[in-house]
C-alpha cells in the first residue's frame, strides 16, 4: 500500500480497497480526499436518533403496506404468511411462526435434478394416520389396531415389515406386532385404563414413520440453475444432518431454530433478510441499515427478544419509559418494590417532565466558566 | 329427504322438497298463507328454510308462468285509471315480494322482452334493484359500483328544499338551498318521488378544463358573477332553547334581563338586545357572546340564611348566549309551554351561507370537491356563444375515478337545455347517448360536446376546444364556516392545565405523539420542549423528602408539608407531571424527586 493511504487507515478497508491499483501518486491524495470527505458525511453525527429513524423509516412504509398485499392465486405455490403480518411476526419474535418454510439447498449431483422428486419425498413427514385407513380400539384385548393401506405404503416406498421395524423404533413402552391384517400397539406388561388407550390412539396415529417431523409439505423448485427444495414446516436441524444437503446455504425463516443451531449472528442476519425479503416484495424502498439495527437491538443480549413488553422494552433502564409503554401500573408497582431509581437519561421520560430530551441539540451542556478575577 | 326449517329451527323432513316449496308458493300467492312468508330451497345441502321473521329485505318481481308475465296490459291499463292499486296486485299475485335468500332460487328476466320458458319472475323497472338515493344518480350503469355508492350518499348531504313548512318548524342544524332547481337529466324516481318538489340543486354549466392550478386535487372554480345571482346561495337556521325549569322548594328559573346583582352577571352590552321579557327580538343581528334568551337559576345549594333571603343576589345567570364564532339574524320567536307546562322560549337563529373558497361541491357522481378560486364573471372563459360556464371541473379527476356518467350526464344535460326538455337518465333505460349527440348536432353543437373557448382575461382562443355542457350541481352541508379554527392563546383544562380540545371550546391542535417524534428524529430538542410548554409550572421540591413542597406566596417563603424544617429547591416542569406524581401517591408509590444541580 502506498504511503498516501496511511492517513487515511480510520476510513474501513473495504473502502480503501476499491481504490484502483494503479492509480497514479499525483491523484492518489485527491481521490483519498475526496474518499474521505465523502465517508466523514455518511457517518452518523453523535447525539443522532437513529432508533427513532429506524422506527420511522420502518414504519411509514409498513402503512402503506396492508392495503397492497399480492396473491399468488392458482399457482401451485404454497400460501406464505407476507406483507406486514410477517414483519410483525419477525420483530415481535414468535416463535410459533404462521407458516414456517425452509429453502433446501442440494450438493451436486442432486442440485442438478438427479433424484429431485425422490429426495424430497423422502424429507416429507409420513405419519402413521396418513397410511392407515383404519384405526381402531380392541377393548376387550386392551390394544390399538392399525389396518394400513399398502398402496399407500409402496407410494413412500415402504413395506409393511419395514413400516413395523420404523414404528418400534419410535414407540416406548408398547409392544408392535404385525398381524394377519392389522398391526397392533399393546402396553407391555399391564392392563390400561380406557382412558389412557384413548390418549395412545392420538399419539399412535401422530407417530412419524418416515421422513423429518415437521416438514409437513416439499416443492422441487429450480431457482437459478439448480434445483432447490421448498418445504412447509422446518426442522433445520434434522435437515442439516442429511448428507445430500448443502449445510452452507440451507435455511429455515424460523428465527429461534437458526438462533439454536447456527447461533446469534446468523440469527440476526436471518432477521434482517427476512424483514428486507418482505420490503423488497413490497416494492418499497428501505435503507437496510435501520434494519440492521432493529436487528441489534433484538439480539445484542446473546438471545434473539421481541420488540415487546415482555422482550427488549423489558430491559429499558427508566422506569417511566418502561411505564409509558403497555402496563403501566405493573411496572410501576414493581419499581417501586425494588426501590428504582430513573436518572432521566433518555427521551421519553424527559417529554414528559417538559425538559430537553438528550438528543440532537439536547445533548450538550454548554456552560461558561466566569473569569476569576485578579487579586489585585 | 330434505330437512324444513321454520324461522331456523328444525320442524321436520319432506320426501319431494321441489313440490312442497312449490305449493308453500301457490299458498302465497292465493293468500291462503300471509304474504310475508319466503321460501327457500338450498338444493345442495337438501334444505328447506321458511322464514317468516322480521327484520328481512324484500323487493318486489313481477310473477311469470311459462315464459308469460302475470301484469298483462289490462292491469295496466286499470292501474292507469286508477281502478286498481298497487296492493291489489300483490293480494291478486301477480307481484309478490322476494327475500335475498328466496331469490336464490328465482331466475328473474331483466326486460320483459328477454323472457323464456324458464324465467320464474319479471324485473317491474330496472330502477327497482336500487335504493332511493341511489336511483336519482342518472346514468347509474355508466358508473363505477364504487362512484355509483358516493355519489347516492353525496346526495343526503345536500342543502335543498326539504320541507314547504320549514318556517314554522323548529329542526336542528338546518340547511336551506335559496334557488333549488329541478334536474334536466333526471330518472324515473325523480318522477315517483316528485323531486320538483324538495329539488336539493342547481343545473349549472360546467367546463371541464383546468384553471392556473386553483381546480387541482379535486377542487373546483365558481364563477362569481353566478354565486351573485345565486348559485349555492342558501340559508343556515339553528334554535335556541330557554325553558323555565322547576326545582325542589318551590324554586324556579326566570327568564327576564338578569339583574346586576346575580352571580356570573356577564355586561351591560351583551344583554342590549333583550326586550323587557328578557327575550331578544326578531331580525336582531347577533354575534360571539349576545345573549338571545336572559335567564337566571335559583343557586345550586341552598345554606344557612340563603334559604330565606332569596334575593337576586344569590341567583346564578344561566342565560342563553351566542357561542365563540357564531353569528347571525333572529328568524322566528317562539313563546310557548312543554308538556309539564313549564314556560319555553324556542328562537331560530338564520345565517346567510353564501359559496365561500373551502365550501364543498358535488356533482351526483361521487365527484366532489371544495371550492378553490373564486373568479370575477368577466375573467372566466367563454365560448364562441357567449355562455360562459359557473363551475370548472378538473379533467384529472375522470380516468382514475372511471365516472362516465358524469361525462354523459353533461352532454346529456346541454342537449336538454337546448332542446328546451327533460332527458331520462334511469338506469338500464336511459335515453342513448348516440341519440343524445345526435340532437346536439342538430341543434347546431358538436355532436361530442366540445367548444372553442377563449380565455377570459386576455381574449385569446383556447388552443383545444374545452368540452363544456350543464350539469346538476349539489351544495354539500359541510361548509368551511362551521369548520374554520385557530387558536393562539386560549382555554385550558381545569385538571391537567393543557389546552382544551375541540373547536367548540376554542381548543389547541394537538401535537401528538407521531408528531413529537419528528421533532425528536431532527435532534430539535429545546423546540419541542418549547412546543410542549404549554402547561409547565415552577414547583418547589422539598431537598429532604423529594415532595412536591408549598410556596406561601405570602411569606415568599417555601416549605415542606412532610418536614418543615427543610428547605425546598424549585424545579420546571410540567403540570402533568405534577398530575402523575400525584396519581402515583394514590397508588402508594412515593414518587421521591433528587435534585442535582444541573451544571
Amino acid at each position: 500500500m502506498a504511503d498516501a493511504f496511511k492517513d487515511y487507515l480510520h476510513i474501513p478497508k473495504s473502502f480503501l480497497l476499491k481504490v484502483k491499483e494503479n492509480t497514479p501518486e499525483s491523484k492518489l491524495k485527491s481521490v483519498l480526499k475526496a474518499l474521505d470527505e465523502e465517508y466523514s458525511e455518511m457517518k452518523v453525527v453523535p447525539g443522532e436518533s437513529v432508533g427513532l429513524v429506524a422506527a420511522e423509516s420502518l414504519g411509514e412504509p409498513s402503512t402503506q403496506m396492508t392495503l397492497n398485499t399480492f396473491h399468488f392465486a392458482g399457482v401451485a405455490e404454497m400460501n406464505i404468511t407476507m406483507g406486514l403480518p410477517r414483519i410483525i411476526e419477525v420483530l415481535d419474535g414468535r416463535k410459533n411462526l404462521t407458516t414456517p418454510m425452509m429453502d433446501i439447498y442440494l450438493n451436486k449431483p442432486y442440485s442438478q435434478g438427479q433424484e429431485i422428486k425422490k429426495i424430497a419425498l423422502s424429507i416429507k413427514e409420513t405419519r402413521l394416520q396418513d397410511v392407515a385407513t383404519e384405526i381402531s380400539i380392541n377393548l376387550s384385548d386392551s390394544r390399538v389396531e392399525v389396518t394400513v393401506d399398502e398402496s399407500r405404503l409402496a407410494e413412500i416406498g415402504m413395506t409393511k415389515q419395514g413400516l413395523v421395524t420404523a414404528l418400534k423404533g419410535e414407540v416406548k413402552g408398547l409392544s408392535v406386532d404385525l398381524r394377519k391384517d392389522f398391526i397392533s400397539f399393546k402396553v407391555k406388561n399391564k392392563e390400561e385404563s380406557v382412558n389412557n388407550i384413548f390418549k395412545m390412539k392420538e399419539k399412535i396415529k401422530a407417530i412419524v414413520v418416515k421422513g423429518i417431523k415437521g416438514i409437513s409439505q416439499v416443492l422441487p423448485v429450480k431457482r437459478g440453475n439448480e434445483f432447490i427444495i421448498i418445504t412447509a414446516g422446518s426442522n433445520l436441524k434434522k435437515i442439516l444432518l442429511l448428507p445430500f444437503v448443502d449445510t452452507t446455504r440451507t435455511i429455515s425463516n424460523n428465527i429461534f431454530e437458526i438462533e439454536d443451531v447456527l447461533g446469534i449472528e446468523a440469527a440476526r442476519q436471518a432477521a434482517i433478510d427476512e424483514v428486507y425479503k418482505v420490503i423488497e416484495n413490497q416494492g418499497l424502498n428501505v435503507d437496510i441499515r435501520h434494519l440492521m439495527l432493529v436487528a441489534d437491538v433484538m439480539c445484542n443480549s446473546g438471545k434473539v427478544r421481541g420488540i415487546t413488553r415482555y422482550g427488549t422494552v423489558k430491559e429499558k433502564v427508566s422506569v417511566l419509559a418502561r411505564a409509558s409503554f403497555e402496563t403501566p401500573i405493573r411496572h410501576l408497582i414493581d419499581a417501586s418494590l425494588y426501590g428504582e431509581t430513573d436518572n432521566l437519561k433518555s427521551v421519553v421520560e424527559n417529554v414528559m417532565l417538559n425538559q430537553p430530551v438528550p438528543v440532537g441539540t439536547g445533548m450538550l451542556k454548554l456552560v461558561t466558566k466566569p473569569e476569576e478575577k485578579k487579586a489585585k | 329427504m330434505t330437512d324444513v326449517y321454520l324461522g331456523g329451527k328444525f320442524v321436520g323432513t319432506v320426501d319431494e322438497p321441489q313440490k312442497f316449496v312449490d305449493y308453500l308458493k301457490e299458498q302465497r300467492r292465493t293468500g291462503l298463507l300471509s304474504r310475508e312468508v319466503n321460501v327457500y330451497h338450498n338444493v345442495e345441502v337438501a334444505e328447506v328454510n321458511v322464514e317468516a321473521f322480521k327484520g328481512r329485505v324484500r323487493r318486489p318481481l313481477i310473477i311469470v308462468k311459462d315464459g308469460v308475465p302475470l301484469l298483462t296490459e289490462e292491469h295496466i291499463r286499470r292501474l292507469q285509471k286508477n281502478e286498481l292499486s298497487w296492493s291489489d296486485l300483490v293480494k291478486q299475485g301477480v307481484i309478490e315480494y322476494l327475500d335475498a335468500a328466496e331469490e336464490e332460487n328465482a331466475y328473474v328476466a331483466f326486460f320483459e322482452e328477454e323472457l323464456t320458458k324458464e324465467n320464474t319472475h319479471l324485473e317491474i323497472a330496472p330502477l327497482a334493484m336500487f335504493g332511493l338515493t341511489t336511483s336519482l344518480v342518472p346514468f347509474t350503469n355508466y358508473n363505477s359500483a364504487q362512484k355509483v355508492n358516493t355519489g347516492s350518499k353525496n346526495q343526503k348531504q345536500a342543502l335543498g328544499f326539504y320541507a314547504a313548512n320549514y318556517a314554522v318548524r323548529m329542526d336542528m342544524d338546518v340547511n336551506l338551498l335559496h334557488y333549488p332547481q329541478n334536474p334536466v337529466v333526471k330518472s324515473l324516481m325523480h318522477d315517483i318521488v316528485e323531486y320538483g318538489k324538495h329539488p336539493s340543486g342547481q343545473n349549472l354549466i360546467v367546463a371541464v378544463m383546468s384553471y392556473k392550478g386553483y381546480n387541482m386535487e379535486d377542487a373546483i372554480v365558481i364563477n362569481k358573477g353566478s354565486i351573485e345571482r345565486g348559485l349555492g346561495r342558501g340559508s343556515y337556521y339553528r334554535p335556541m332553547i330557554a325553558e323555565e325549569l322547576r326545582y325542589s322548594g318551590g324554586l324556579v328559573d326566570e327568564i327576564s334581563i338578569p339583574d346586576k346583582e346575580v352571580k356570573g352577571y356577564k355586561s351591560e352590552h351583551d344583554y342590549r338586545f333583550l326586550e323587557e321579557d328578557g327575550i331578544i327580538y326578531p331580525e336582531a343581528m347577533v354575534a360571539e357572546g349576545d345573549v338571545v334568551i336572559g335567564k337566571t337559576s335559583p343557586p345550586r345549594f341552598l345554606s344557612g340564611m340563603e334559604q330565606y333571603s332569596l334575593s337576586s343576589e344569590t341567583r346564578r345567570e344561566s342565560s342563553v348566549a351566542m357561542q365563540h364564532g357564531e353569528e347571525g339574524i333572529v328568524d322566528t320567536v317562539i313563546l310557548t309551554e312543554n308538556a309539564e307546562g313549564n314556560k319555553l322560549i324556542q328562537v331560530k337563529l338564520r345565517d346567510n351561507r353564501t359559496p365561500e373558497v373551502g365550501d364543498k361541491f358535488t356533482s351526483r357522481h361521487g365527484q366532489k370537491g371544495v371550492v378553490g378560486l373564486i373568479v370575477p364573471h368577466a375573467d372566466m372563459p367563454f365560448t364562441a356563444s357567449g355562455i360562459v360556464p359557473d363551475i370548472i371541473f378538473s379533467p384529472h379527476g375522470i380516468p382514475t375515478r372511471m365516472t362516465m356518467a358524469h361525462l354523459i350526464e353533461l352532454v346529456a344535460g346541454k342537449a336538454g337545455a337546448l332542446a328546451g326538455r327533460y332527458v331520462d337518465g334511469s338506469v338500464f333505460s336511459s335515453e342513448s347517448e348516440k341519440d343524445i349527440r345526435k340532437e346536439l348536432l342538430s341543434l347546431g353543437f358538436r355532436d361530442n360536446g366540445v367548444e372553442t373557448m377563449y380565455d377570459g382575461e386576455t381574449g385569446e382562443a383556447f388552443k383545444v376546444r374545452i368540452y363544456v355542457g350543464s350539469m346538476y350541481y349539489l351544495r354539500l352541508k359541510h361548509m368551511v364556516a362551521n369548520k374554520i379554527h385557530s387558536r393562539a392563546r386560549g382555554p385550558i383544562q381545569l385538571l391537567t392545565r393543557q389546552p382544551t380540545e375541540g373547536r367548540a371550546k376554542e381548543g389547541g391542535l394537538r401535537l401528538g405523539e407521531m408528531e413529537k417524534d419528528t421533532f425528536v428524529a431532527h435532534g430539535a430538542s429545546m423546540l419541542l420542549k418549547e412546543r410542549f410548554d404549554s402547561d409547565k409550572t415552577t414547583v418547589p421540591v422539598c431537598n429532604n423528602c423529594g415532595l412536591i413542597a408549598v410556596y406561601d406566596e405570602y411569606k415568599k417563603r417555601s416549605y415542606c408539608m412532610v418536614c418543615p424544617e427543610s428547605d425546598a429547591g424549585f424545579v420546571e416542569i410540567s403540570y402533568s407531571f405534577k398530575l402523575i406524581l400525584d396519581e402515583f401517591k394514590n397508588l402508594c408509590i412515593y414518587p421521591k424527586l433528587k435534585l442535582v444541580n444541573k451544571y
